[in-house]
C-alpha cells in the first residue's frame, strides 16, 4: 500500500480548486452567442390554461423566441418518462400520467413551466415573461395525501380516474396474521416521515446547444451520471440516435439524488437552442428551485410489530401512504415501494413481514429519490418501532435490539425481502457506541438535567442499508506521455471527492504520486458508458473497474519494458513505478516506458490505453449505530443535542477522512429533516416555505460534534474492495436516534407522541397537551 | 430588478432634495432589505439615493449621558463599538445578535428602524431604552416611532440621522431566534434607565410594545420570579408556522425572565 494509497486520510484533490473559487460549475461557462431563458411558471396548484398570449412579450426588445406546449407538441418532442414501472399487488402498473416538458391544457402545481422565453440578457426575459398573459381557470387543488385517497377529492391528473397511482404490497400476510395471533405483545405507531426540499447548493444549471450543420445537440448541465439523462433525451424525448446529442456535466454542487433525473427545463430549452440556432442558458433561482426540484421522503405510516413474551420480534406489519407529487419523476414510484419495503427487515430476525404502499399523487412538486432514498424511509420506521416494543415489553432498548439481531453466525442472512446480508457485527456496534456515550450512566445525567429544570433523553438507531452493487461500470486508463495516467470513469461526482478516491486506489497500482493521476468524467464524447452516481455506489463499482483497467494497463506496460530491457516479460517485476528485471538491479521507470509508447509510429508500439468493468454481484449493507443525546428546555421547547456517537461499518475504507465527511453531511441532513426542515403546503396547493426565511436549513450551530468510529475489520464479502458504501448512512441513522431520544426525554412527562420535524414550538405543544391532559 | 436612477449625494440637503424629486424615490441604506425586495420585483423605486456617501451620518457618540448613534452605522460598527460596549452592552449584544456578518455589516440602524420588520430586533432597543430618533426635521420619541407592521411615525421623504440612547443603569435583551430566519420570532428588552423600568417586545406582535404590567412588576422587585404569572394575552400576537400566537405570548414572559436573570 503506497503512503497515499487505500486506507489514508489524504487531503482533497479538489479542495484547492473549490475552496479558492475556481470550481467551473455549469453557470461559470460561458459560451459565443449565448441567449437566455426565463420560464413563466404556474401561480396555481390546479388549473385550466384557456388561452395564452404572448404578442405583447415577444414584441418586447431583446424576446428571441417564445415557446409553449403548443411548438414542442407540433415537434413531436416526447413527455418525460417514469423509469420505475412497478407492478402494484393487483397485477398494474404504476399508472404514468403524461409529463410534459411545458404544461398542456393544465397546470398541476405551483410552478408547473408553462412558457419558455428567450432573449439576449437574461432581464429581458424575464420582462417579457412578465407580459406573457396566460388565462387560467382555477380548479379545486389537493395537497394533502390523505384528502387526495377521499372519494370526492379532486382528481389531480385529469388522465387518471384516481389519485392512486400504485397500490403495491410485499411480503407475507398470512404469515404475519398469524404471528400477530399468536402475539403476547403488540407495539404500534403512526409516524410522519416529512416531506424535504433538497436544497443543494448548486442550483440546477443548464447550456443546450445545438449545431445545424451536423444536426447534433449539446447539452451542459449537472448531473449525476451523463447516460441515464442522455437516454432518456434521446430516446423517449427527442427521438434522434445517440451520437446526435453530446451531454456534458462539469462540477457539481450537490446533488443528493436530486440531480440524478431528467426535468422540463433541458427539454424546453434543448428544443429552443435548436429552433434558433444558437445556444439557450438557464440557471434556477434559488425561488425555482423551491418550486422544480423534486423534493424527498412524505409518507405517512402506521406500523405494528408482533412479539413474544420475552420480546422476540414474531412479526412486523407496515402501512404507507406515499405521496409522489403531481408527476411521476423518473425513480419516484420505485422509492417508497422497492427501494424502501425490502429493507423493513432492519437488522434483525423478523420471520414474518408484510407492507403495503399506497403511492399518491397531489398537486404539489414531483417527490423522487433524496439521499438514501427510501431506506432512510424504511429504517426511521423500524428503529422507531422497536423503541416501540422495548417500552411495551419492558426492555432496556439496547437489550431488544441485541436479543432480536442478526448475529454474525447467521450471516450470511436472507432477510425474505430479496436482500442477503453478508457480513457485520451489529451487537458489537451497539454496544460500542453505548459504550463510548456511557449509555449505561445515563440516569445519573437525566437527574442532573432534572435539577436545572431540563428534560433529557437518550435515544438510539441501528441501521442498515442497501447499496453499492447496482449495474455495471466502466473504466477505461490510459498511460500519458508523461508517465501520468488518465483514469475514464462513468460515475460523477458531486462533491464527495472521487478524484482524491480514484487517485488513492490507482497510486497503489502505479506508486504515482497522486497529482499525476487525472480523472475524466461527465463527457459523454469520452466517457462512453456508465451509471453515474446514486445509492453510495460509486467508489464500489467505479473502484474496482479502475483498479481492474490498472492491472491491464501494467500488463501492456510490461510488455514494452520487457522490450525496452531486452527480458522475458515474464522475468519483470513492477513496482513503485519501476519495472525491473527479476533480481538484478536493470530497471526502468514507467515514465520511460510512456514516453517510448508515444514516440509514434516507427517503433511498432502505440500508446497504452485499458478498459475493463465491473458488473455488481450484489447489493453491500452498510450498517452502523447513531446514539444520540439530548436536552430540552419545557419553557421554550428547545432542543439541544448534548452528545452524539457513530459507530460505522462501511467495510474496507478507502479515505476516513472522506468517509467521516459523508457522514457529518449526512448527520446534518437527517438533524435538518429531524428538527427543522418543514415543507408546507397550504389547502390551496401554494408552498409556503418557499424560501430561506421560512424553510430551516440546518446551519453548523445547529450540529453537534459527530464523534465517529469506523469499524473497519469486516470488509463485505461480495466485492473484491470489501467496500460497502458511505455516502447515505448519516441520512439514515440520525432521524431516528434525534427521535428517539427525544421522545425518551418527553415520554416521562406524559407526551405520546411527536413527529418530525420536531421544532421548539412542537415540542413545547407537546408538552403543554400532555399537562392539560393530566 | 427593474430599471431605476441612481443618486449619491453627500449632505443631508442633498439627499433630501433627491427623495424630493420623485415621489417612488427612495433612500438606500445597506441594501439588505430593499435590494431583495427590489430583485424579487416586489419594489421598483424609480429613483435610488444612497445615503452611503453622507460622512455625518456614521459613527458613535457620548453627548449629555446619551450615546447618539449615526443611522448609518452598521450593525457590526454598533457590536464592535467600544463606547457601546461599555456604555449599553446590551445593545452591543442586540446588534451583534443580528442575521449573519453579511447582514451585519452592511444593514444598518436607520435602514432597519426606517424598514419597521415586526421581527427586527433594534425596535425593541429604541422602545426599551426609551430613545429619540432623530431625522432632518425633528425628534421623535422611541415611544411614538413604531405604529404598526411596515409603517413608523416617519413622514414622506424624512430622512432619519441619528437615534440617542439614554445610558441606562442596567439593561438586557433576550432574543428567540425563528428557527429559518433567525429573526426575532420574539425577542424581550428589559431597561432600567432614567429611574424608570422600561420592558419592550419585539417579534411577537404586530409592532413592537411595551408591558407595563411586567414593568410595575420590575419596579416593585427586579427579578425574574417577579414575573411570573404575568400573561401577555395571546389575541393580537403574530401567528405563522413556526409560532402560534399562543406561544409567542408564552415566550415574551420566558424571554423577558431570561432578560432579567442574565442581569443577576
Ligand atoms: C439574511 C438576513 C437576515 C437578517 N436578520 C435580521 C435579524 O436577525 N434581525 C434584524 O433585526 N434584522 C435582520 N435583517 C435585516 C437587516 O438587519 C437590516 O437592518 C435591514 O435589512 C434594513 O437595514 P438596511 O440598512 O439594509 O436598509 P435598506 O434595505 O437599505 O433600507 C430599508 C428601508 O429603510 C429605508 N431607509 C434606510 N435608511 C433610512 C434612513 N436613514 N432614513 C429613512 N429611511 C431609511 C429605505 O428607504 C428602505 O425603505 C436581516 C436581513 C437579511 C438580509
Amino acid at each position: 500500500m503506497g503512503q497515499f494509497g487505500i486506507g489514508q486520510g489524504v487531503r482533497r484533490l479538489e479542495d484547492q480548486r473549490f475552496l479558492t473559487g475556481e470550481g467551473r460549475y455549469t453557470d461559470d461557462i460561458v459560451v459565443p452567442r449565448q441567449c437566455h431563458a426565463f420560464f413563466v411558471r404556474s401561480p396555481f396548484a390546479s388549473a385550466a390554461i384557456t388561452a395564452i398570449d404572448i404578442q405583447d412579450a415577444a414584441s418586447q426588445p431583446g424576446v428571441l423566441a417564445i415557446y409553449t406546449a403548443e411548438n414542442l407538441s407540433q415537434a413531436g418532442v416526447g413527455d418525460i418518462p417514469c423509469l420505475a414501472l412497478m407492478t402494484g399487488r393487483d397485477g398494474q402498473k404504476v399508472k404514468t400520467p403524461p409529463y410534459p416538458a411545458l404544461a398542456r391544457e393544465r397546470v398541476h402545481h405551483v410552478g408547473d413551466a408553462v412558457a419558455i422565453v428567450v432573449a439576449e440578457t437574461i432581464e429581458q426575459a424575464q420582462e417579457a415573461a412578465e407580459l406573457v398573459e396566460v388565462d387560467y381557470d382555477p380548479l379545486p387543488a389537493v395537497a394533502d395525501m390523505k384528502a387526495a385517497l377521499e372519494p370526492d377529492a379532486p382528481i389531480v391528473q385529469e388522465s387518471l380516474s384516481s389519485n392512486l397511482c400504485l397500490d403495491w404490497a410485499q411480503g407475507n400476510e398470512t404469515d404475519v396474521d398469524a404471528a400477530f395471533a399468536k402475539a403476547d405483545h403488540i407495539a404500534r405507531i403512526e409516524l410522519v416521515n416529512n416531506r424535504v426540499v433538497v436544497n443543494s447548493m448548486e442550483p440546477r444549471a443548464l447550456i443546450a446547444d445545438y449545431d445545424p450543420q451536423e444536426d447534433k445537440f449539446t447539452l451542459h448541465t449537472g448531473s449525476q451520471g451523463i447516460y441515464r439523462l442522455k437516454d432518456q433525451l434521446c430516446q423517449n424525448i427527442f427521438n434522434i440516435p445517440a451520437d446526435k446529442l453530446r451531454v456534458i456535466t462539469p462540477d457539481v454542487g450537490g446533488g443528493f439524488g436530486m440531480k440524478i433525473f431528467a426535468y422540463p427545463e433541458q427539454v424546453a430549452c434543448l428544443f429552443a437552442a435548436r429552433e434558433l440556432g444558437r445556444p439557450v442558458r438557464w440557471t434556477g433561482g434559488r425561488n425555482e428551485s423551491f418550486q422544480s426540484d423534486t423534493q424527498g421522503r412524505d409518507h405517512l405510516t402506521t406500523a405494528e410489530m408482533a412479539l413474544d413474551k420475552d420480546g422476540h420480534f414474531l412479526g412486523i406489519r407496515v402501512s404507507t401512504l406515499a405521496n409522489l407529487g403531481a408527476y411521476l419523476s423518473n425513480f419516484a414510484p420505485y422509492i417508497p415501494t422497492g427501494a424502501s419495503t425490502q429493507m423493513y427487515s432492519g437488522l434483525y430476525r423478523i420471520p414474518a413481514i408484510h407492507a403495503e404502499v399506497k403511492c399518491v399523487l397531489t398537486n404539489t412538486v414531483p417527490v423522487d429519490a433524496y439521499r438514501g432514498a427510501g431506506r432512510p424511509e424504511a429504517s426511521y420506521v423500524m428503529e422507531r418501532l422497536v423503541d416501540e416494543a422495548a417500552r411495551v415489553v419492558g426492555l432496556d432498548r439496547g437489550e431488544i435490539r441485541v436479543r432480536n439481531f442478526i448475529r454474525p453466525e447467521d450471516l450470511p442472512y436472507d432477510t425474505g425481502l430479496n436482500r442477503v446480508y453478508d457480513s457485520g457485527d451489529y451487537p458489537r456496534l451497539l454496544k460500542e457506541a453505548c459504550r463510548q456515550i456511557d449509555w449505561d450512566g445515563f440516569a445519573a445525567r437525566r437527574a442532573d438535567s432534572r435539577s436545572r429544570g431540563l428534560l433529557r433523553g437518550i435515544g438510539l438507531a441501528s441501521y442498515v442499508e442497501a447499496c453499492g452493487g447496482m449495474g455495471e461500470e466502466e473504466a477505461r486508463i490510459s498511460l500519458d506521455p508523461d508517465g501520468g495516467v488518465t483514469l475514464v470513469i462513468g460515475t460523477m461526482t458531486n462533491g464527495q471527492g472521487h478524484h482524491t478516491a480514484y487517485a488513492q486506489l490507482l497510486h497503489d497500482k502505479f506508486g504515482l504520486p497522486l497529482e499525476k493521476i487525472r480523472m475524466v468524467q461527465g463527457d459523454s464524447e469520452t466517457v462512453h458508458k456508465g451509471g453515474g452516481t446514486g445509492g453510495s455506489r460509486s467508489l464500489l463499482m467505479g473502484g474496482v473497474s479502475a483498479q481492474r483497467a490498472a492491472d491491464r494497463v501494467i500488463e501492456k506496460a510490461r510488455q514494452v519494458a520487457g522490450e525496452m530491457l531486452e527480458a522475458a516479460p515474464d522475468d519483470i517485476e513492477f513496482d513503485e513505478g519501476h519495472f525491473r528485471i527479476a533480481g538484478t538491479d536493470l530497471s526502468i521507470e514507467l515514465s520511460e516506458v510512456a514516453r517510448r509508447t508515444h514516440e509514434g509510429a516507427g517503433n511498432g508500439l502505440s500508446p497504452i490505453e485499458e478498459t475493463d468493468g465491473y458488473k455488481a454481484e450484489a447489493l453491500t449493507f452498510p450498517n452502523g449505530c447513531h446514539v444520540c443525546e439530548i436536552e430540552v428546555d419545557p419553557d421554550t421547547g428547545c432542543l439541544r443535542i448534548v452528545d452524539y456517537v457513530v459507530v460505522d461499518d462501511f467495510g474496507t475504507v478507502v479515505n476516513p477522512m472522506l468517509a467521516a465527511g459523508q457522514v457529518h453531511g449526512g448527520v446534518a441532513q437527517g438533524l435538518g429533516q429531524a428538527l427543522l426542515e418543514h415543507t408546507v403546503y397550504d389547502e390551496e396547493g401554494q408552498l409556503i416555505t418557499a424560501s430561506f426565511m421560512d424553510y430551516a436549513m440546518p446551519r453548523a450551530d445547529d450540529m453537534p460534534e459527530v464523534k465517529l468510529t469506523l469499524i473497519e475489520d469486516m470488509p463485505c464479502k461480495t466485492n473484491p474492495m470489501g467496500v460497502k458504501g458511505a455516502g447515505e448512512a448519516g441520512a439514515i441513522g440520525a432521524p431516528p436516534a434525534i427521535m428517539n431520544a427525544l421522545l425518551d426525554a418527553l415520554i416521562p412527562a406524559g407526551v405520546t407522541r411527536i413527529d418530525m420535524p420536531a421544532t421548539p414550538e412542537q415540542i413545547w405543544r407537546a408538552l403543554q397537551d400532555s399537562s392539560t391532559a393530566s | 430588478m427593474y430599471n431605476f436612477d441612481y443618486h449619491r449625494p453627500n449632505s443631508v440637503d442633498d439627499a433630501v432634495r433627491a427623495r424630493g424629486g420623485s415621489e417612488d424615490a427612495t433612500f438606500l441604506a445597506g441594501g439588505m432589505t430593499l435590494l431583495p425586495t427590489m430583485k424579487q420585483r416586489l419594489a421598483s423605486p424609480s429613483d435610488i439615493v444612497d445615503l452611503s456617501a453622507i460622512q455625518d451620518m456614521t459613527g458613535v457618540c457620548e453627548d449629555d449621558g446619551r450615546l447618539a448613534i449615526g443611522a448609518m452605522t452598521t450593525h457590526a460598527s454598533v457590536a464592535s463599538d467600544p463606547l457601546v460596549n461599555q456604555k449599553i452592552p446590551a445593545l452591543a449584544k442586540l446588534a451583534g445578535g443580528i442575521g449573519d456578518p453579511q447582514v451585519r455589516n452592511r444593514g444598518t440602524l436607520g435602514g432597519s428602524i426606517a424598514n419597521a420588520d415586526p421581527s427586527a430586533d433594534y425596535p425593541a432597543a429604541v422602545l426599551g431604552l426609551g430613545a429619540t430618533v432623530k431625522t432632518n426635521k425633528r425628534e421623535i420619541s422611541g415611544d411614538d416611532f413604531f405604529v404598526d407592521m411596515f409603517e413608523t411615525a416617519l413622514e414622506e421623504g424624512e430622512l432619519i440621522l441619528s437615534v440617542n440612547f439614554p445610558v441606562p443603569d442596567k439593561a438586557a435583551y433576550a432574543k428567540f431566534p425563528n428557527p429559518a430566519s433567525r429573526y426575532a420570532m420574539v425577542g424581550v428588552f428589559v431597561a432600567q434607565v432614567g429611574g424608570e423600568t422600561r420592558v419592550a417586545v419585539t417579534g411577537a406582535a404586530p409592532s413592537a410594545f411595551r408591558v407595563s404590567e411586567m414593568e410595575a412588576a420590575l419596579s416593585n422587585s427586579f427579578s425574574a420570579d417577579a414575573l411570573r404569572g404575568i400573561n401577555i394575552p395571546a389575541d393580537g400576537m403574530n401567528s405563522d408556522l413556526h409560532g402560534s400566537a399562543e406561544y409567542r405570548a408564552h415566550l415574551v414572559n420566558v424571554m423577558a425572565r431570561r432578560a432579567v436573570e442574565s442581569l443577576s
